[in-house]
């Protein structure tokens, strides 16, 4: 979803995002190991973590484009990557499990129930916030920078900097899922900011429809329905999935939203 | 120079052994439209890049009112007040020709990044946004994609863009660009009508265009200013008849 924000409206394509994911699942993780394990407290840092990486990066790859800025953001998320494995007090390949899931005030995170009603909850409201993002004048800069960065220079918009807030802001929307999976998962390990994780957040948002918000919960959707349904079947299910992601790719050029929602522009 | 919107002094760029800017004077004053003319290669599109701010010149300085412009990026220039057009239809091609000038109505506030409430319901971006397309006579394309208008139309929303930015000095690179003979006359007009309440630069092969609407004209050659004058001076000017008007006067 976060990802869409960038890739979709804004033109940006991360192979990097795992690494904010990462970084806020382990910030939960780290934080914990050290007696923090209030959700009130751990949560935001995570996300403040993650966003001042973002901006790091954002600052440094936004200057590229094309195949440029995938490579770079690949490159970061890498970093990221061997650095978890590298830290021992973290775990290194390991990884690092959670005592215990964070504590939110009047709410019992430990009931399975209740920790996913509040992830449904802070995914309706991160929805919300992008649903209106995407529509107000921030977003329109964005969006029409991906088509004719040119003109909106002439305007006088500096793209640039419209551009890294964005990056910021996906940066910190995939920190909260990261954050949120270790509290589910109750384990953080190095494979959350893998390339091949990366590559899987690019597939849900493409196979979902690039530049729809509903397209990356279906994407997301699918494709973990696909990989349940398809595992029970034959473990060679991924050779399955990649077919299947082929045809839809191939057919649907707009992703299942664009085709179920019968979209027939561009 | 006090009465210039927009000061050229010594510019000069060269890409390579190629000088396509060569010590190159140039003022625009308010309220006037200056034209500049030339043949293909003379230079004209690169003046104007440098004008921008897409091109940095390798010497040279220029000024907008009293401040150096110079090393401004592009996006800072069009914030002071520089706007432009450009040969090549540059807009959003997937929103609405509304959209696309409501951009335009936003960028007088360019910096500030406003999160919330949606653009598209915004009456402040969108009744602006709706008097330029008046005023270039769009309003009931307001509505369509600007990648379906027909080319004239597109012509028409890139003044509309340019109008909505409520610029000090207007870059008018070929307006008349692909346009039939009906819509050179409309858009001429539509110059015109505009002329005289913000500073023009024309860059134009159209003569009758030039004829109409210059103040003055600067005729380039291979870079340089050979002529700068009020129109008919230039017109009968011997060497520039020699130059580039030739067969066309």
């Amino acid at each position: 979803m976060s990802l869409d924000l960038i890739v979709g409206y804004g033109g940006m394509v991360s192979f990097g995002h795992a690494a904010y994911f990462a970084v806020g699942g382990y910030t939960v993780a780290v934080l914990a190991q050290h007696g923090v394990d209030s959700a009130l407290i751990a949560w935001p840092i995570a996300v403040a973590v993650s966003a001042a990486l973002a901006a790091v990066v954002g600052a440094l790859s936004l200057r590229t484009s094309g195949i440029f800025f995938i490579m770079i953001t690949l490159a970061f998320a890498q970093m990221v990557f061997f650095t978890l494995i590298a830290v021992k007090a973290w775990g290194g390949n390991d990884g690092l499990p959670l005592g215990a899931r964070s504590v939110l005030p009047g709410i019992d995170l430990h009931d399975a129930n209740v920790l996913y009603y509040v992830c449904l909850a802070l995914l309706v409201a991160f929805t919300a916030f992008a649903a209106q993002l995407v529509e107000s004048r921030f977003g329109i800069v964005l969006r029409g920078a991906r088509r004719s960065e040119r003109r909106l220079l002439a305007l006088g918009f500096p793209t640039f900097r419209y551009k890294l807030v964005a990056f910021v802001i996906a940066g910190a929307g995939a920190s909260l899922a990261g954050a949120l999976w270790a509290e589910y998962a109750r384990f953080v390990s190095p494979d959350m900011a893998s390339w091949s994780r990366s590559g899987e957040f690019l597939v849900m948002v493409i196979l979902g429809g690039i530049g729809t918000l509903a397209g990356a919960l279906y994407g997301t959707a699918v494709l973990v329905g696909l990989e349940s349904l398809l595992s029970g079947f034959t473990e060679h299910w991924m050779l399955l999935l990649g077919a299947i992601l082929l045809v839809i790719v191939l057919f649907a050029k707009h992703g299942l939203y664009g085709w179920l929602a019968g979209s027939n522009d561009g | 120079m006090a009465d210039a919107v927009l000061a050229v002094r010594g510019l000069r760029k060269a890409f390579g052994a190629l000088v396509v800017s060569d010590d190159l004077n140039l003022d625009v004053r308010f309220g006037e439209c200056h034209a500049v003319i030339g043949p293909n290669g003379a230079g004209k599109t690169t003046l104007l890049a440098q004008l921008a701010g897409e091109l940095a010149p390798d010497h040279g300085a220029i000024a907008f009112g009293d401040r150096d412009v110079t090393h401004l990026s592009p996006d800072a220039r069009a914030r002071l007040g520089i706007a432009r057009s450009f040969q090549i239809t540059t807009i959003v091609d997937d929103f609405t020709a509304e959209d696309n000038v409501a951009l335009a109505v936003q960028a007088r506030d360019a910096t500030a990044m406003r999160f919330w409430k949606s653009a598209f319901r915004d009456t402040s971006l969108r009744e602006p946004a709706r008097a330029a397309l008046a005023r270039v006579g769009l309003s009931t394309r307001a509505g369509m994609r600007a990648s379906d208008l027909a080319h004239g139309e597109q012509r028409l929303l890139e003044l509309a863009i340019a109008l909505a930015q409520e610029p000090a000095v207007l870059l008018l690179d070929e307006p008349m660009a692909g346009l039939g003979h009906d819509e050179s006359r409309a858009m001429i007009e539509l110059l015109r009508g505009i002329k005289g309440t913000v500073a023009m630069l024309l860059i134009e092969h159209d003569m009758n265009a030039v004829a109409q609407l210059a103040d003055r004209v600067t005729v380039l050659l291979s870079g340089r200013v050979i002529a700068t004058g009020a129109y008919a001076t230039i017109r009968d000017d011997a060497f520039v008849r020699d130059a580039y008007l030739g067969d066309s006067a």
